[in-house]
């Protein structure tokens, strides 16, 4: 495999950079300054809990297209009774590297 | 002139933000190891954590072109990423003041847990809290890709070292805190399950986008 060239790597870091300004934008540019109908604030008011569920998911069971369960896995697992307990999120991260490391070192994928 | 609320609005969100700063300085740590045993310049893999400051979207980005995909590939994979800052931005917009442009501006400063931290849970956000949330994570995540990028025969292999995780645990803590609104459970529980179920199916990415779609259900509340 041959390293991609500094110039496709230089429309790759702009083209990434234009589309997420874009995309964060939007939003805001196409429905802000005005007052959001009560039905469109319910559903505004489900959408954190959702996306961060979906994201929690897809990261820690897929990688691309495959479902997955590897020792990253119970790392995270292990941080998530930490947050649930209340602990403090610096904690729970370095657990989880932690456990995800240990059971690597052990052969786990 | 900023308000004196505006200025404790931005300092709490300051506080609140250190926490995220740390955790984004690992992964953007990892980021900068990996740009650079992709090919990047450690001034282009700086370059592209100051303008994007979205994990995900970098590292899918450069995985896509690594494996020969090509730019185009490489800024739609990181688009698709980025799909759920379209449902984010939906849901802030109401709070942020000003015209088009101004708008435009302050949305750039939306990343995940700052979004989450300035939820009011009403519908509303505290758009002071979001810009100080995303302070202290802006320099965070510029640091770690310095160190990264220029230190990553130190810091070695990524997986070996379970670094790989941090990333998931983060969005955790934040998904966490939404669970302890109520009504929050069922359709969190439900988006996640139907996330899951499309991944093998859709291209990454895509499964949080029509997973927010759940969130329709408040319609019929």
């Amino acid at each position: 495999m041959t390293d991609p060239s500094p110039t496709t790597l230089w429309l790759l870091i702009l083209g990434t950079a234009a589309a997420t300004m874009a995309i964060k934008a939007f939003g805001p540019v196409v429905l802000g300054g005005r007052q959001l109908p009560p039905a469109a604030t319910r559903v505004l008011v489900l959408l954190p809990p959702v996306v961060l569920a979906a994201l929690v998911a897809t990261s820690a069971l897929a990688d691309g297209s495959t479902l997955e369960i590897d020792s990253s896995t119970a790392g995270v697992a292990a941080a998530g009774v930490l947050l649930v307990q209340g602990r403090h999120l610096l904690l729970a991260v370095l657990v989880a590297a932690a456990v995800t490391a240990v059971l690597r070192l052990l052969g786990l994928p | 002139m900023v308000h004196a609320d505006h200025r404790a609005s931005f300092r709490r969100g300051v506080r609140l933000g250190v926490p995220f700063a740390a955790v984004g300085l690992l992964l953007s740590s990892s980021f900068g190891v990996l740009a650079v045993q992709a090919g990047f310049s450690p001034v282009q893999a700086l370059v592209m954590s100051a303008l994007v400051h979205a994990g995900a979207a970098q590292f899918a980005a450069t995985s896509i072109v690594v494996t020969g995909g090509g730019v185009v590939a490489g800024v739609v994979a990181a688009s698709l990423m980025n799909a759920r800052f379209l449902a984010m931005g939906a849901a802030l917009a109401p709070s942020l003041p000003g015209g088009p442009a101004l708008r435009a501006v302050q949305a750039q400063t939306v990343v995940d847990p700052s979004w989450a931290v300035a939820n009011n849970g009403d519908g509303t956000f505290d758009r002071w809290l979001l810009f100080g949330a995303t302070a202290p994570q802006y320099v965070g995540w510029i640091s770690g890709t310095l160190l990264g990028a220029f230190g990553g025969d130190l810091i070695g292999d990524i997986e070996r070292l379970g670094l790989d995780a941090i990333y998931p645990t983060f969005f955790l803590a934040l998904l966490i805190a939404e669970l302890r609104r109520p009504g929050s459970r069922g359709i969190a529980l439900t988006g996640a399950l139907l996330a899951l179920g499309l991944v093998p199916f859709v291209p990454a990415g895509i499964p949080i986008l029509v997973a927010a779609a759940v969130a329709l259900v408040g319609l019929a509340r």
